[in-house]
């Protein structure tokens, strides 16, 4: 298999694929309708292609993309679990996806019922008062839930509250979105025998910032996938300071039934439906990123929110202290027409049962990869662990980076590396629960054989991958000089 | 650590800049280990039109790798005198001789007690081993 | 149980093989304090038959727009999709793939947006365009939050032209971040220029203008860029109705800086407006500053010269530029971006052109119709492309039971968000509407 030829290098003049409607409507001349200077002089360059050359063109490049229909993803972080196909056919009913955001309430009630349903569901599985559906995906929540505190602290009169503090171990959305809503980050140390938040660092924080100090941001089990069995004295250590918690989702998918982030001490939570509830992540999206707050944080919310009344579902305007809107229309219902369905599949005992099936697989892992790779955090783990390329760093060079691209040749994607960053050759390992013990027996073979390699052969492991499409790309050279589009006459090697 | 280079003839900041002082003109890098972490170097932000001031310890510029992204904080404080233009295409220098070609600008000091902070190579190392 | 393939019997297995002999071993980490010890307060399983038989129940209770007419634009436009599209946007190689930070094994998503950022610069003129963005509002937030800067201080000038949702989103995020916006009204259905004059200054940071606008009116890009221009700010356009580019002229062409909007429309399904897919071109200048992620051409390390696809440029986000970030996003809308560039792969030069024709022809016919009726005239005089502002002489909620009695969905009334426009609708007409349709809509509209 080669790589592609671009779809803008295939075709001839005069051709096309897709037909339009019929100009049924008596016509009158362009120019007549919009003043000349308005219109467009040279017809958009779009490819001219037949129907048979998208078809093949667009099936080869699928043929070239990796999937988790494919093969394994270990992803730390990322949470890769099996994404049903009954999901993807009820998205697909035209009475979901054949409708109007603005159409009248009375010919959407379906939808609507939908989105009250299902935050009703979210909010029992988060331990929380209310949701908003609104956010696109993970970070979009974050900074919607960053906005609700902010507004909430200035409605206390205490609107000078400007810190919010991050644990070292936090993915970089976390900073970011506290830079979005004007915050300033503050990092708190990790303890290196736990993983967990240091509390002496975070009550030495507290004490000297007592005053500006508007909300942590945190996950649990954290980034290192280690249950932090302090959360209720951190909860308490920061509301006595005056500050909120908020809860990163992405790790939900180690906790469903099993404790919930309202009853940890979370005043805001964010879900990431493209992790915990089976939506596919699409090559990169779209996601979802649902918000949940608790009661005091209620009337901030943005709008609209689905509301249930005598003559059925409607669209409730929120009140004047509501943050306003964070994205047209009401949410990425695609998404959460999926997200509904997972949660019908499974109802109470299978979500339960899938926390209890990852957190299983994952400390299965690595109990079985110890014995060749270093594990950051040997203690029990949730539903991911860190293991290290330490030792194979010393001993030959080989890296987290180079032993990612081995896999890559043994048919399963690589687990996340470099992260988080306070391990250094770091692969965080998180397998969900929707994979066979087989598959996880043969990934720990293959880390193995690697591990092996790495001892006897390192070349093999550091010019990988071998076996795929394309070997490594010089990433330098698309950085220096970035390339990122097409254009005629532009040579392309193949 | 033992791979990385230090020359002895330069004074170092706590922030990875070295400079070589000839005169009342210092020339800046970064070090040897700082291009090291950095990695690929793909982009470099400096004060192109010359004519500027640089202060102690103040932001002169950003450079950007593959995989990280950097403040560059001037050690000095003067005026910028030239700007190395080799580096607008070609950012790479600063990886293969971040204390010749990789040079960033000239500046004459305006505060040579400046100086006195800066680190010997001898310290800078000692400063890097404790990091 | 369902898609936990592990029996209890590999289960147990498994657990003896770690040295334990429940599940609950496992959390012990997890304090009592915190266990939920009841289950979920959720409704029980059902299994695949009867979930469908009460989704399907669900969806029903919708009317949707192959069921019915409708006249409804106002930001989301309904464009016919090929049926190739959803056969290759659909195939799980693509629908089931991670983002693609492994690029070896991800060519062909890479491939599909690098194609994608082609064809967005194609239909808008400029010179790069980014990986896709959450939906057209957050793609106007992010044009916006670049041109403010970091610091995030500055004054944004946005015409009421623009849609009223993308601004009351554009006053949410200016009050978290701290920079401030100033409207211009509208004149006879587009931006005052006079108005626009007075609020830009030397030191406005963005003026951001919707083309066509909310109304269906094509704004006058040539008097407008000028004042735009007269200071530092960068000139923002935004566009919904993406099949208008294959009529009018192109950012590019009247001198704006970046170009923001939504595109989901080409090749992806409605969905009641979610998930959605916002796209970002801009003029080469703004390369290192683009949010989201970016799909960069470029060659094996191996010296083959064989070429590859990669994410590029990615100090710039989050994940690494951090507290410095100038944009938190991390996804992008890729499988939406994917089904766009298959519709317009398919589509091509020439059916993009007819795209543009077919709705620009059949709206103007719908237009003559609706204000030739006695009672019936047009809001404004200006020129517009397949959506247009009719005063209509009842109540629009009057009007609107009178579709619903008729089987229809009209257009959209105007009164919520513009005030003193509540005798006015906005009707819009794509190329999916037949003449028959538009002659049922007419006849509606007269008996009333």
């Amino acid at each position: 298999m080669s790589v592609e030829k671009l779809i803008f290098e295939k075709g001839a003049p005069g051709r096309r694929a897709a037909t339009m409607a019929a100009m049924d409507v008596p016509t009158e001349p362009e120019e007549s309708m919009i003043p000349a200077w308005m219109l467009r002089k040279e017809p958009a360059a779009l490819p001219e292609v037949s129907e048979i050359e998208v078809v093949r063109h667009y099936t080869h490049l699928s043929q070239r993309n990796f999937g988790v229909d494919t093969g394994f993803y270990p992803l730390g972080s990322c949470t890769m679990k099996y994404n049903p196909k009954l999901n993807e056919d009820m998205a697909v009913l035209p009475g979901f996806a054949r409708i109007h955001p603005l159409q009248p309430e009375s010919t959407a009630q379906g939808a609507i019922q939908l989105f009250y349903e299902l935050e009703r569901y979210l909010a029992e599985i988060a331990g929380m008062a209310r949701i908003t559906l609104q956010p696109s995906a993970g970070a979009h929540g974050e900074l919607t839930g960053l906005m609700l505190i902010k507004a909430y602290h200035e409605s206390q009169g205490q609107g000078h509250r400007n810190l919010v503090l991050i644990p070292d171990n936090a993915h970089g959305t976390n900073p970011a979105s506290a830079t979005l809503a004007d915050y300033k980050s503050v990092e708190v140390k990790t303890d290196p025998a736990t993983g967990g938040i240091e509390i002496d660092h975070l009550k030495a924080l507290l004490e000297s910032n007592a005053a500006n100090i508007a909300a942590i941001m945190m996950t649990n089990p954290n980034t290192l996938g280690l249950f932090d069995s302090k959360v209720l004295e951190i909860a308490r250590l920061v509301h006595e300071a005056g500050g909120q918690l908020y809860y990163d989702g992405a790790n939900a998918n180690a906790v469903l039934g099993i404790t919930r982030p309202g009853d940890m001490g979370f005043d805001v939570v964010h879900f990431n439906l493209h992790k915990t509830c089976s939506t596919p992540h699409g090559g990169g999206g779209p996601g979802a990123g649902p918000i949940g707050v608790k009661e005091h944080l209620v009337s901030f919310l943005p709008g609209p929110l689905p509301a249930k009344g005598d003559q059925g579902y409607y669209w409730q305007d929120p009140g004047p202290q509501s943050i306003g809107k964070v994205r047209a229309n009401t949410g990425n219902f695609g998404v959460l027409v999926r997200a509904y369905t997972y949660i019908r599949t499974y109802g109470p005992d299978g979500l339960l049962h899938v926390s209890q099936s990852a957190i299983l697989n994952a400390n299965y892992l690595k109990h079985e990869l110890a014995s060749d790779y270093t594990i950051a955090y040997p203690q029990t783990c949730q539903h991911e662990f860190v293991a290290t390329a330490e030792r194979q760093k010393e001993e030959s060079g080989v890296t987290a980076l180079d032993v990612a691209k081995r896999l890559l040749d043994f048919g399963m994607y690589a687990p996340t590396i470099y992260f988080p960053l306070i391990v250094h050759e770091a692969l965080m390992i998180e397998p969900t629960e929707t994979e066979t013990r087989e598959t996880l027996d043969y990934f720990v073979s293959v880390m193995q054989q690697i591990a092996e390699e790495a001892h006897t052969d390192p070349e093999i492991v550091k010019m990988a991958p071998h076996n795929t499409v394309v070997g490594r790309l010089d990433q330098a050279l698309a950085a220096r000089k970035p390339n990122l589009r097409w254009t005629p006459g532009q040579e392309v090697t193949h | 650590m033992a791979s990385l280079n230090h020359p002895a003839d330069l004074k170092y900041s706590k922030t990875d800049e070295w400079v070589r002082v000839q005169g009342d003109r210092a020339t800046i890098g970064i070090t040897d280990y700082a291009q090291d972490q950095l990695g690929d170097i793909v982009y470099i932000e400096l004060p192109w039109d010359a004519a500027q001031g640089v202060s102690h310890e103040a932001k002169f510029g950003d450079i950007e790798s593959v995989k990280a992204t950097s403040e560059l904080i001037s050690p000095v404080s003067g005026e910028v005198v030239k700007v190395n233009e080799e580096l607008r295409d070609r950012p790479e220098l600063i990886n293969e001789n971040p204390y010749e070609d990789g040079w960033m600008l000239v500046v004459e000091i305006s505060n040579p007690a400046e100086l006195d902070n800066l680190m010997t190579a001898d310290e800078y190392e000692a400063y890097l081993q404790g990091r | 149980m369902t898609y936990i393939p592990n029996t209890p019997e590999d289960q147990q297995a498994m657990l003896e093989r770690i040295g334990l002999s429940s599940f609950e071993e496992l959390l012990a980490p997890v304090p009592e304090e915190v266990r939920l010890r009841r289950p979920l307060e959720l409704p029980p399983a059902l299994p695949e038959p009867d979930l469908k038989r009460l989704l399907n129940h669900m969806a029903s209770k919708n009317k949707n727009l192959d069921a019915t007419i409708s006249f409804l634009g106002a930001g989301t436009y309904d464009h016919a999709i090929p049926s190739v599209v959803p056969h290759l946007q659909r195939r799980s190689e693509f629908v089931t793939s991670y983002t693609p930070y492994q690029p070896e094994v991800s060519q062909g998503m890479l491939q599909a947006i690098y194609e994608f950022q082609t064809m967005i610069c194609q239909i808008t003129g400029l010179d790069i365009a980014n990986a896709s963005l959450y939906d057209g509002a957050t793609a106007l937030i992010e044009a916006v939050l670049l041109a403010v800067g970091p610091g995030g201080r500055g004054e944004v000038v946005i015409s009421q032209g623009v849609d009223p949702q993308y601004r009351r989103v554009l006053h949410t995020y200016a009050h978290a971040r701290g920079f401030s916006v100033k409207e211009v009204p509208i004149r006879d259905g587009v931006t005052s220029a006079e108005d626009l004059d007075q609020a830009v200054s030397a030191t406005t940071a963005a003026v951001v203008i919707q083309q066509p606008n909310f109304f269906g009116s094509i704004e006058d890009m040539n008097a407008i860029e000028p004042i735009a221009h007269k200071g530092k700010a960068v000139f923002i356009t935004n566009i919904t109705e993406p099949a208008s580019l294959g009529i009018l002229a192109p950012p590019g062409d009247y001198g704006a800086d970046i170009a923001v909007g939504e595109i989901m429309s080409f090749g992806n399904t409605m969905s009641y407006g979610g998930p959605a897919l916002g796209f970002m071109s801009a003029r080469s200048k703004y390369m290192r500053l683009m949010p989201g992620r970016l799909v960069g051409q470029t060659v094996e390390e191996s010296g083959s010269k064989q070429t590859g696809y990669v994410l590029t440029l990615q100090t710039r986000e989050q994940h690494i530029r951090r507290e410095r970030a100038t944009s938190n996003i991390c996804t992008n809308q890729s499988l939406l971006a994917v089904g766009a560039t298959i519709y317009m792969a398919a589509l091509g030069k020439q059916g993009f052109r007819e795209l543009g024709e077919l709705c620009l022809q059949k709206a103007h016919y719908a237009f003559r119709q609706i204000t030739a009726l006695h009672g019936y005239k047009a809001a404004f005089s200006s020129p517009f492309f397949d959506e247009f502002v009719i005063e209509v002489p009842v109540s629009t909620q009057a009007l609107q039971q009178h579709f619903e009695q008729a089987g229809i969905i009209g257009g959209y009334p105007l009164g919520e968000n513009y005030p003193g426009m509540e005798r006015c609708m906005l009707f819009c007409v794509t190329e999916t509407r037949t003449k028959q349709d538009i002659d049922y809509l007419v006849g509606v509209l007269k008996e009333v």
